[in-house]
């Protein structure tokens, strides 16, 4: 904080409509209920950072990385179900936020990001600090502007916040040459302005469509429920409504990595997580089910496995906010566009009007199948006295924090699917992870974003001592707001999941995958004004996970873990769900053929 | 809808499919109205190129300046699967209005213009001369060994029009690429 910061005047005129771009862009975010944003300063962009200057409803946060601002903004839209806001420079400025616009681009995330950009007479002459912003981002947005005229600021601006809030959320960007920022317009509110786009997507199930599956499930004799980050982004009210429907049908869920808290894990009906890394009851579950109700998810390449042996038995319906997520992968035979909230509500309704009932005695024998799957008990690992398993620390680390209020990030690797598969979540929103981009990096920044959302609760990235360094400097950020966020790093010394692949598909040869020259944690924490913990002994882990939430402020934990452990279950590269390997495999190296290896 | 039920029937492609599709590739044209707007086009062709979809020709215009939308015709190859695939990421471009395929409209009208120009003497001049007055092409410049053509139909018509004009003495072409429109009273 800087005195200046302190004895703020007080907010420009608004209350007329002729205003400066600067002041548009300002007032526009006031009306849309922003109260918080994530930037970073420099020469294009500077009007607007003038303009915030005398905003007291507008909270800036300044990172210390445009990528962070990006990922912080990802958290913060993710925990909260707002959009996030960031505002950047041009040139650099815009070219080091765009990780966290493709992040956000992948998962669905809601973002608003403004950049600067150079006077609209320089554009194209190669001037300083320009870059062809729209030009980068145009295929890594839902959509995006070249405002090249300050009367079209109040529209844009708010057009930008339905573009990315509405239907498949994603990130939208601003690009506002410096002159913009400085010429004179009239301001309109959201109300006030026409959009120019015939942007209507569509939120309502066909009915017919509707009652078919309500049919379609009620027929069913294995039925099984997928569902995703869709049903997240449709709101609380869709994770109600999943819970209740699926609780009439009788039927398992199962969900995505991005859909974990929609359906509690404590539920009797829940399976866990799918996929690669996912729970051996659920992909079995998802091979041999007759009838699969995909809602708000995508067929991902890491949940189906090998494409031509999934799920080859079941009739598939699919709900989803986005029509091209339709048929893209799997071919489906009953899809259903719509907002997963609005077609669940309707789902039950036609389910009750209809007077459907679910078949007891198929549903019994499809149980009893499910528990044979479950007494395999995929994630049983070898216990140690004298090392941490990761495993281990993600038990113990749900345990002391299971009754408090807790979100989870993470970063991106093995110790992101032992959290996806150890940390039980029961309600959404509670659980930030890079899905579809895989970002390492994305833990710590969407933590701080996390934070400011929930600022009374406990915000844990659980990260890994390679993904960690990639965001690091965002602590800084997290010491400078008092933003006590907990950073959980499972230091194995190895960039684990490559490691791991590396052993399963290249020999052995680990190839630059070995963390070498790794900072002291613990000192790197202080030395940037938070607290450092160190654990190595089993015997230590809960005191040390105790004391890092009882600490007032943000705190790395350096939790040395044991260095080779495998990720598993998994399902190898180039296999079906039913071909999953377990956790007691002799000969690791020879679990993928020639064909797997290709693949990513 | 009903390749779920032979399981060994072709599925679409992904890092994942060992084994490619076998599904027939075919040509599709898609009219696309776009708000008329910097970098509408590259909108569309960049999800082209993103997705790897081919483009066999592609033509815009600004067709109503007062509502400031843009017609765009693009050609396209693919397995079907491909195709559906191609209409719905179109359809969630922000500045496209509209998609029709007019490949599966039965009232789909494709126009192309051509303009060809050919060289030769002698009886050869003589069959190109005749050979453009059968497909009512128009001399547009001729000098004593050219002419250059006009002519205006269906892809197919101009295809077998270069084919004829080959052996005569062909030196280049000009193609507009595919223009459609729907018949009938209604607009899209």
């Amino acid at each position: 904080m800087t005195a200046s910061q302190n004895t703020k005047t007080a907010p420009a005129e608004t209350t007329g409509r002729s205003m400066t771009g600067a002041e548009i862009v300002v007032r526009a975010l006031v009306d849309q209920g922003v109260t918080t944003l994530f930037g970073y300063p420099g020469g294009a962009v500077l009007p607007i950072y003038d303009a915030l200057f005398h905003e007291p409803r507008l909270q800036h946060i300044l990172v210390r990385h445009e990528q962070g601002a990006t990922h912080a903004a990802e958290g913060y839209a993710r925990s909260s179900g707002k959009p996030g806001v960031v505002l950047v420079t041009s040139g650099p400025g815009a070219t080091n936020a765009i990780t966290g616009i493709v992040d956000a681009l992948m998962d669905s995330i809601p973002l608003v990001v403004i950049t600067g950009q150079v006077p609209t007479h320089l554009i194209g002459t190669d001037a300083f600090q320009e870059a062809d912003t729209v030009g980068i981002t145009r295929a890594c947005t839902k959509h995006n502007y070249l405002v090249k005229n300050a009367a079209d600021l109040p529209r844009i601006i708010h057009e930008a916040f339905k573009i990315a809030t509405t239907g498949r959320p994603g990130p939208v960007l601003i690009d506002i040459p410096k002159d913009v920022q400085f010429s004179k317009a009239d301001y309109y509110g959201p109300d006030e302005v026409t959009f120019s786009h015939a942007y209507a997507p569509r939120t309502k199930g066909d009915p017919a469509k509707v009652a078919e599956a309500a049919a379609m499930i009620a027929r069913a004799k294995r039925p099984i429920f997928y569902t995703g980050g869709g049903v997240i982004n449709a709101g609380p009210r869709a994770a109600e409504l999943l819970r209740e429907f699926a609780a009439m049908t009788g039927a398992p869920v199962t969900s995505t990595l991005m859909g974990l808290g929609a359906f509690p894990a404590a539920d009797p009906a829940w399976l866990g997580m799918l996929g690669m890394h996912g729970m051996y009851e659920a992909n079995h579950a998802m091979h041999d089910c007759d009838v699969m109700i995909c809602i708000g998810a995508r067929f991902d390449d890491r949940v189906t496995g090998r494409l031509d042996a999934f799920s080859p038995g079941s009739k598939k319906i699919h709900i989803d906010i986005d029509a091209s997520s339709i048929n893209k992968n799997v071919r489906v035979d009953l899809p259903i566009v719509g907002d997963a909230g609005s077609v669940l509500e309707d789902l039950i309704a036609a389910w009750k009007s209809a007077g459907h009932q679910p078949n007891k005695a198929a549903l019994d024998d499809w149980w009893r199948q499910i528990d044979h799957w479950r007494a395999k008990q995929c994630l049983r690992y070898r216990g140690s006295d004298t090392v941490i398993k990761p495993q281990h620390a993600i038990e113990r680390l749900y345990a002391l924090t299971k009754d408090r209020d807790t979100y989870i990030t993470t970063e991106v690797g093995q110790h992101q699917m032992w959290a996806a598969q150890f940390y039980r979540f029961q309600e959404p929103n509670r659980w930030m992870t890079s899905g579809g981009l895989g970002t390492m990096g994305y833990g710590l920044p969407a933590a701080v974003g996390v934070q400011l959302a929930h600022p009374g609760s406990l915000v844990i990235d659980i990260a890994g001592e390679a993904s960690i360094q990639m965001c690091m400097q965002e602590i800084s950020t997290a010491v400078q707001f008092r933003l006590p966020v907990k950073i959980f790093i499972l230091n194995n010394e190895w960039m684990g999941m490559v490691r791991q692949w590396q052993e399963l598909l290249h020999g052995e040869r680990y190839s630059q995958s070995y963390s070498e020259s790794l900072p002291d944690f613990v000192k790197l924490a202080e030395a940037y004004g938070a607290t450092g913990f160190r654990v190595d002994d089993p015997a230590d882990l809960d005191a040390t996970i105790q004391a890092m939430i009882d600490a007032p402020g943000p705190v790395i934990v350096d939790c040395r873990v044991e260095k080779n452990e495998n990720c598993l279950p998994m399902i190898p590269s180039g296999k079906a769900h039913n071909e999953m390997i377990l956790g007691d495999v002799e000969d690791m190296g020879s679990v993928i053929d020639e064909a797997g290896r290709r693949l990513v | 809808m009903d390749l779920m039920t032979t399981p060994d029937s072709a599925q679409p492609a992904s890092a994942y499919d060992l084994s490619p599709s076998t599904e027939v590739e075919g040509a599709a044209t898609f009219a696309l109205l776009v708000d008329n707007e910097p970098g509408v086009l590259h909108r569309v062709v960049g999800l082209f190129a993103g997705r790897g979809y081919n483009i066999e020709s592609l033509t815009v215009a600004e067709t109503d300046k007062r509502s400031h939308t843009s017609r765009i015709t693009i050609v396209t190859r693919g397995a079907p699967h491909v195709l559906e695939q191609i209409e719905a990421q179109l359809k969630k471009v922000v500045s496209v209005r509209s998609v029709q395929d007019v490949t599966r409209d039965p009232n789909g009208v494709e126009r192309e213009l051509a303009l060809v120009k050919v060289r030769g003497t002698g009886t050869d001049r003589v069959e190109a001369l005749r050979v453009s007055e059968i497909f009512r092409a128009k001399v547009i410049d001729t000098t004593r060994e050219s002419f250059v053509f006009e002519l205006t139909g269906a892809p197919a018509k101009i295809d077998s029009f270069v084919e004829l004009m080959r052996p005569l003495g062909l030196v280049e072409m000009s193609r507009t690429g595919v223009l459609s429109i729907e018949r009938g009273a209604q607009g899209m």
